[in-house]
């Protein structure tokens, strides 16, 4: 497991992680979460011993990193950023490069490469020089070396940046199946990756924890989550406007995307958004709207996101049921 | 540990091969070093059964070949990022510095040994003292390994490849030059005898000529024990310093 302790990196004036601490368990897969420049890597830089922490620190499997550096490195696999090789080498070399300085004997060593091999689906590309390899296969080599001895912990910076869909699902896939017996820290910008693989999520801003939590508690702190969100065509909304005044709710929002319309439906204080939910279902058929999706929010990682990490993008318009001037203007 | 230093040093070593230029380089060294003995060296118009001639150059052949080994040593991992791999897996900095410098040793002593026609040759046509002959390769991998060592720890102060390559050879000169007769009767007459034998104790040309005479002296193997020991501490504390700021 992982335990990370008021750690501190100050670049001269510049605090880059200001007293992080977390632990991360074994069979936890930890999102860390936040902008470019929000302290990601140089928290995993400190965690594996790249880089020196200014103050506090961390211990991977009960060893301290900066006191037991070597010992608290033969428990981890990482991943840097960008998935670093030697690129005139090839991936059955690095991977046997990889063992040997790891201390694996000749038999556990080849036994150790192929489990790596078959596990990111190498086979193809084993003998090609890493620099004439797809950036898939690139960092999947990545991945080969970090779980190459099968560590108990693994930490990976962005292990799926620059992947096309398919090969992040495959990537995704292989740390969910490495998860059970692992504690995990991936890092990544990415929110639907959280959601995919992370049992738990930490978003980081500016050095500092802001916020951490399941990524389903921390979607829940959107201020959308518990509306009711009501997706139809534009020509439809006069509709939805008279139908929402015989509707008991507080407030709605507007957002138009191309030539839908989403109106986001606050319930109103002390009422269940899911009879709301239900109202408008009734309506809606009373009225014999076919809106194109009628769903209760959950809330949205991306909104917490923005809110927390300063990037909020512009407010919904507010939609009133009653008086709505101009449904084109309204639309920011 | 040993393990480990092993597995540095072969995939270092074999890297060097991974492209042409280990043999462009082996070759052209080859030829300079031809060039140098018979045409600047006047070997055969010196009608003398021994490789002086050839030992001669070698500081000065060193002072631009050897910084071209040197030069990738750690620029070339700060530039791909590999450093951060390297320097995260459970072995000692130490290790990973000495392995590497090794190396690049064991590929200059590869290109010194593949001069060994000129031994045959003098050895055909004369009969030379063979001792003399020893010691002075002897010294000159000595040499090499005394340039290499600047040369790794300079190339740690750089991601860029050759600013490593022009820094190794300004500095790899002024340890050579400060021996050079033409700089030592600059301060001859006026400055005190002792910077004199300082300046010159410092150059490796010094000591690199005093073993080529024959004589492997303590004194001239402590010097190049020393600031190979020297520059590959300096390069460990240059790796940490440079990582530490986050490159």
């Amino acid at each position: 497991m992982i335990e990370v302790e008021h750690l501190v990196k100050k670049f001269g004036d510049f605090t880059a992680v200001n007293d992080l601490s977390f632990t991360v368990a074994r069979g936890q897969v930890m999102g860390f979460l936040g902008p470019n420049g929000a302290g990601k890597s140089t928290t995993m830089k400190m965690i594996t011993g790249f880089l020196r922490p200014s103050s506090g620190t961390a211990r991977i499997m009960g060893m301290d990193i900066c006191d037991h550096m070597l010992a608290a490195q033969r428990h981890f696999g990482y991943l840097p950023e960008g998935a670093p090789a030697w690129p005139d080498m090839t991936p059955r070399a690095f991977l046997q490069f990889i063992t040997q300085i790891r201390g694996l004997d000749k038999a556990a060593a080849r036994a150790a490469e192929a489990r790596a091999i078959e596990m990111t689906e190498l086979h193809g590309v084993l003998d090609q020089p890493i620099d004439t390899l797809s950036k898939g296969y690139r960092r999947r080599v990545g991945l080969a070396q970090a779980i190459v001895h099968d560590p108990d912990v693994l930490v990976m910076d962005e292990p799926t940046d620059g992947l096309d869909p398919n090969q992040k699902f495959q990537v995704r896939r292989a740390i969910t199946d490495m998860a059970r017996d692992k504690a995990i820290i991936i890092s990544t910008h990415i929110l639907e990756e959280v959601d995919a693989v992370c049992g738990a999520a930490m978003i980081i801003d500016r050095g500092q924890i802001v916020a951490e939590g399941t990524p389903s508690a921390l979607a829940a702190r959107s201020r959308y989550s518990g509306t009711v969100t009501l997706t139809l065509a534009h020509e439809q909304l006069p509709a939805a406007q008279n139908l929402l005044q015989n509707i008991n709710h507080r407030s709605a929002e507007l957002v138009t995307r191309g030539d839908e319309s989403t109106l986001h439906i606050f319930a109103a204080d002390g009422t269940e958004p899911g009879a709301l939910l239900a109202d408008m279902r009734a309506a809606i058929g009373a009225a014999g709207l076919a809106p194109r999706a009628l769903a209760l929010e959950t809330g949205r990682l991306d909104d917490v996101f923005g809110a927390l990490t300063g990037k909020a993008r512009p407010a919904a318009a507010p939609f009133h049921a009653t008086g709505m001037e101009n449904d084109k203007g309204a639309a920011s | 540990m040993m393990r480990a230093l092993t597995a540095i040093t072969a995939r270092e070593f074999a890297g060097y091969f991974t492209t042409p230029l280990a043999f462009v380089f082996i070759i052209v060294f080859l030829l300079a070093n031809g060039l140098a003995t018979f045409y600047l060296g006047a070997y055969f118009a010196m009608g003398q059964a021994d490789l002086t001639s050839f030992f001669m150059f070698h500081p000065w052949l060193y002072l631009f070949f050897l910084p071209a080994i040197s030069m990738r040593l750690w620029a070339e991992e700060r530039r791909n990022g590999s450093i951060e791999l390297l320097l995260t897996l459970p072995i000692p900095l130490t290790a990973v510095v000495i392995g590497k410098y090794l190396a690049a040793l064991a590929f200059s002593a590869l290109a010194l040994a593949l001069t060994f026609p000129i031994w045959l040759t003098v050895n055909y046509l004369g009969e030379p003292d063979n001792g003399v002959i020893f010691a002075s390769y002897v010294g000159s991998l000595m040499l090499a390994g005394g340039y290499l060592a600047i040369g790794s720890c300079l190339s740690a102060l750089t991601r860029n490849q050759v600013i490593a390559f022009v820094i190794s050879v300004v500095v790899c000169f002024l340890f050579t030059v400060s021996g050079a007769p033409l700089v030592l009767e600059l301060f001859d007459g006026w400055a005190p005898q002792a910077l004199i034998e300082t300046l010159a104790g410092f150059s490796l040309l010094t000591h690199f000529r005093a073993i080529t005479g024959g004589v492997i002296d303590m004194r001239d193997v402590m010097f190049f024990a020393t600031l190979i020991g020297v520059f590959l501490t300096a390069t460990v504390i240059v790796v940490d310093m440079k990582k530490a700021e986050g490159a």
